[in-house]
């Protein structure tokens, strides 16, 4: 999955050695590198689709990375609807995909009416 | 009955963590007075110097100087004594100096005598064809994650617009070894001609038309291909981005990639001061608001509450951190910690370094002003990327008599997504005018409420 | 397509009506069908303030006695909209449903179903417990009984305004945005009023200036002690469907509903300061919070769901929370219909209508008499003091 990612760590000796952490996305267990953000690591991952829209439900992923914009919606942890640019990987944290306007109670996903 | 908590007094509250910000703090502190500087973010720099408390050496050397200067700053404010909240997202701040945020998902509220809002700018919306497709990203967010994360793009990336940041980008990608597919520029050369006007304050401010020009011929030399004057941008796609078509000298081009970079500029973030109903005007050189200021950045009617940096109008981290430091004396000033005079000297040398930066803007502006295609899209084009209204429905409004930002969200709820407005308020505030064939100034602004960031009715509640 | 742009050099007309929001829309709408020339003077746009940014409420459910026969025959105009304007606002009939919670919100609603019976109004229903948990699944188990009036809804307002607007317009109705009135004076048999626009004349003027209209009432010599305030209304993200029904609740403040589009939208009689020179209502999220705490009693899974959008709408309120209906006491050729207190908007078919009549006959076969300028005494400016609510009486949300 991560050979399709869109973005990759810059190669080249770094002072620190990056550390990482395990999360799990869409029920996937994924290694990324610790201290960055939901969505950095999501595309280092190979994660290209982060939700799809609440009209057309069509596929959108991060644009501004700087908490702007609101593409990169994600399910952490349960709670819908976070902006993982904002927000930092931790280990062990459980992301889900936002499909459409997303239900809160069961996580059953549904499209408009 | 939830009580949202009260907090804490002070003399002064900063928002943002930028060079602006932090200025205005340090500023402010060595006068003696009591701030707090709220920023959504786990460390300072905002988004200019993003990480740079924790950039690595190699790092400092693929961003250059311009971005390891930002450590200076960040290491005054870290001995200044400001307290500094962490990971905070404002969402309301109060004409009187209240302002209410959320912090680990607690929503707490503080007081300030005395408030400098330092929210800094945002990438121009470039409203293209496909612009919405995962894989297209601001270039400004593509070296938010070089900043933050190490990450650059891992085949080779197109990167399409106008102005600096995009040039820098591409030359910071030079160095580390990130291969670039095409740069497509949009800049004519009609651009060149009338920028030329400008030329002789610019070159007043040489050392930055030097570096500017240094990033335009590494670029060069880094083999790159450029296309000068590129028109009809459209990403390519069906639910993810593949490239970008556009043409040149009448020729239809079209250049593969699955990481498109888009860049026109940027702009104030300018959420806060209208949500604090300051007045604005409609810039039509930077073509964006800006808020009205006295000579410290004092909103107009707002005695208690300034701007420095970007939100005032983009000038640079440079001149940010001077608006800073003349907001912050003007704040020690009117807390009685300096006279008039001392404030007064302190600002010269001040005023005469802001004038010298803002120098070589007007070239700058004209020379990279963003085309009126990609500000002005045709029809089929999204503006509203949250619900997904595009530039014909908003044109089908006004035809139906809506004159103004404020009507469209009734008509099709166009700036009532999460974003609220802020990728879209310029493109359709320029689209009605457009309509309508009056200016923007009077078409106006969508009214920015609170909360500037969504809160949660758990979080409001005080159950969270 | 209607020109947007009304010709500035027609400045007579047979009436002219003061305010452009949904009662003002109506009233003009109305007249032209009675086939009168009506210039429609608009301070800032149509629907900028109480009318297009309320809760979008079609209530009949918990109105002051007073109201009552206005609102069930306006309710038959808002079914029949769409026929009427070639719009039908989105009205949809979900029903309205006010929740009791406790045994102390039984003998409320209880009572207050009888009160109605007694006066021969039988459109409240008392339901019990697992019937309101069959019209809202997801609604908490502490709920346990509550008032159902199936034939309510909502729809939205804005929209409401404009298609009132454009079907007036199709009419010959011309509009005038940013044209605010200043100024009335009775000359030659014809009123004049003042605008920064220049002056325009009609045989009648029709006061429907919502917040605004206390200072053009008192101008015609009917001083009425009208409050100008703040009501505050908040709206989340979309989410799936999960109630139908507009909801109140019998024993504290909610006016909750959600619409097609997912968003749920929370207010309830929250009242909130004015800037009345900046025409603008201070969202208090003190209050707020109060209402995200019944939100959330209700529907616990609602906690994570954010607000998006909260706005305060700008309203007139009457001390005794019924509006001003009728022709001026003191003025020839003045109608008035102002004061609706943050809940005008199902009213204003009817009201329109009502207007209409008086303009055109002189009468109207309503009955309006409590809604008289004449019942208040003569108050000082002093007096004016807040306005008492009235009990059980369930204000809808105003405004952005």
């Amino acid at each position: 999955m991560a050979t399709n990612s869109l973005f990759r760590p810059l190669q080249g000796p770094s002072s620190t050695p990056a550390r990482s952490v395990k999360i799990e996305f869409d029920g996937r267990a994924l290694q990324v590198q610790e201290g960055v953000s939901v969505a950095a690591a999501l595309l280092s991952a190979g994660v290209s689709r982060f939700r799809t829209s609440v009209v057309s439900e069509t596929p959108r992923a991060p644009y501004c990375m700087m908490g702007v914009c609101f593409e990169c919606l994600v399910e952490i942890d349960g709670q819908a609807s976070r902006q993982s640019c904002l927000v930092q990987v931790r280990d062990g944290m459980k992301i889900q995909t936002q499909r459409g306007p997303r239900a809160l109670t069961d996580g059953t996903e549904a499209g408009n009416e | 009955m939830s009580d949202i908590q009260t907090g804490d007094r002070y003399d002064l509250a900063v928002v943002g963590a930028g060079p602006a910000g932090m200025s205005a703090a340090i500023t402010a502190r060595a006068r003696g007075l009591n701030v707090v500087l709220l920023d959504e973010q786990e460390a300072v720099g905002g988004q200019i110097y993003r990480n740079i408390t924790r950039a690595n050496p190699r790092a400092l050397d693929v961003l250059g100087p311009d971005y390891a200067s930002g450590a200076r700053i960040a290491d005054a404010f870290h001995i200044s004594g400001t307290v500094h909240l962490t990971g905070a997202s404002v969402w309301q701040v109060g004409r009187d100096g209240t302002i209410n945020y959320l912090r680990g998902g607690k929503v707490s509220s503080l007081h300030a005598t005395q408030v400098v809002l330092a929210s800094g700018a945002m990438e121009r919306p470039f409203p293209i064809p496909g612009w919405t497709l995962p894989g297209v990203l601001g270039a400004g967010a593509a070296q938010i994650l070089l900043k933050s994360a190490d990450l650059a793009p891992s085949e080779p990336v197109i990167l399409a617009g106008c102005g600096p940041l995009l040039y820098l980008l591409g030359w910071q990608y030079l160095r580390a070894g990130v291969p670039i597919k095409a740069v497509i520029d949009t800049t004519d050369t009609t651009d060149y001609v009338r920028a030329a006007g400008h030329l002789i304050e610019a070159l007043a401010a040489w050392p930055m038309l030097k570096k500017g020009l240094k990033l335009m011929s590494a670029l060069k030399k880094g083999k790159v291909p450029f296309y000068r004057g590129a028109t009809n941008l459209a990403v390519q796609g069906t639910d993810a981005a593949t490239g970008l078509r556009f043409t040149v000298g009448g020729k239809d081009m079209h250049v593969d990639s699955k990481v498109i970079l888009l860049h026109q500029g940027v702009v104030p973030n300018t959420q806060f001061t209208w949500s604090l109903r300051a007045k604005h005007s409609w810039n039509d050189v930077q073509l964006c608001w800006t808020p009205d200021v006295d000579a410290w950045g004092r909103l107009e009617g707002l005695p208690n509450i300034y701007v420095a940096g970007d939100g005032l109008g983009i000038g640079g981290a440079l001149a940010a951190a001077v608006q800073g430091q003349l907001a912050g004396l003007e704040v020690a000033a009117v807390a009685g910690k300096i006279d008039a005079g001392a404030r007064d000297s302190a600002a010269a040398p001040l005023r005469a370094e802001l004038a010298k930066q803002l120098r070589i803007r007007p070239f700058l502006d004209v020379l990279y002003r963003p085309k009126d295609a990609n500000r002005v899209p045709a029809d089929a084009v999204t503006v509203c990327r949250c619900e997904e209204v595009t530039a014909g429905d908003i044109r089908g409004y006004v035809a139906l008599g809506c004159s103004g930002p404020n009507q469209t969200k009734s008509f099709g709820r166009c700036g009532m997504g999460p974003c609220q407005g802020r990728l879209c308020g310029l493109t359709v505030t320029e689209v009605i005018a457009q309509a309508r064939g009056v200016s923007p100034s009077e078409v106006g602004y969508y009214r920015i409420r609170p909360p500037i960031k969504p809160v949660t009715l758990g979080e409001l509640a005080n159950e969270a | 397509m209607v020109s947007q742009t009304p010709d500035l050099s027609k400045r007579e007309a047979d009436v002219i009506v003061i305010g452009g929001g949904l009662h003002g829309m109506s009233s003009a709408f109305h007249l032209a069908r009675r086939g009168k020339r009506v210039i429609v003077l608009e301070a800032d746009y149509c629907g900028r303030h109480a009318s297009g940014v309320n809760a979008g409420g079609v209530r009949t459910l918990g109105r002051d006695l007073a109201e009552i026969p206005l609102s069930l025959a306006s309710r038959d105009i808002w079914h029949e909209l769409g026929e009427l304007l070639g719009d039908d606002a989105d009205f949809t009939p979900s029903g309205q449903l006010l929740v009791a919670e406790n045994e102390k919100d039984i003998v409320t609603i209880n009572k207050r179903v009888a009160l109605l019976e007694s006066h021969g109004f039988t459109h409240e229903k008392i339901i019990d417990g697992k019937t309101a948990h069959e019209l809202v699944p997801t609604i908490s188990p502490h709920v346990c009984g509550g008032i159902w009036v199936k034939d309510d809804g909502h729809a939205l307002p804005y929209r409401a305004v404009t298609a009132f607007r454009l079907a007036a317009q199709r009419m010959g109705v011309a509009v005038h945005e940013t044209t605010p009135a200043q100024r009335l004076d009775w000359r030659d048999g014809r009123w004049h009023v003042t605008t920064p626009r220049g002056t325009f004349s009609a045989e009648h003027v029709v006061n429907n200036a919502g917040a605004w209209a206390g200072e053009f009432a008192a101008q015609v010599g009917d001083p009425v002690p009208l409050e100008i305030g703040g009501l505050m209304l908040m709206i989340t993200y979309r989410l799936p469907a999960f109630v139908k029904p507009v909801l109140g609740a019998a024993g504290r403040p909610l006016s909750f509903k959600q619409f097609a589009n997912g968003t749920v939208l929370i207010g309830g009689g929250l009242r909130c300061p004015v800037d009345v020179i900046g025409r603008h209502g201070e969202v208090d999220f003190i209050r707020l919070a109060s209402s995200a705490q019944t939100v959330t009693d209700l529907f616990p899974h609602l906690r994570e769901l954010p607000v998006n959008r909260a706005w305060a709408g700008v309203e007139a309120f009457m001390p005794d929370n019924i509006p001003v209906i009728g022709p001026s006491l003191s003025s020839p050729n003045i109608v008035h219909a102002f004061g609706f207190s943050a809940h005008g908007f199902e009213l204003g078919p009817i009201v329109g209508r009502i207007v209409s009549e008086l303009v055109c006959d002189g009468t109207t076969a309503h009955p309006i008499a409590p809604f008289s300028a004449g019942r208040f005494r003569p108050v000082t400016a002093t007096e004016a003091g807040a306005a008492v609510p009235v009990p059980f009486s369930i204000p809808t949300g105003v405004p952005r």
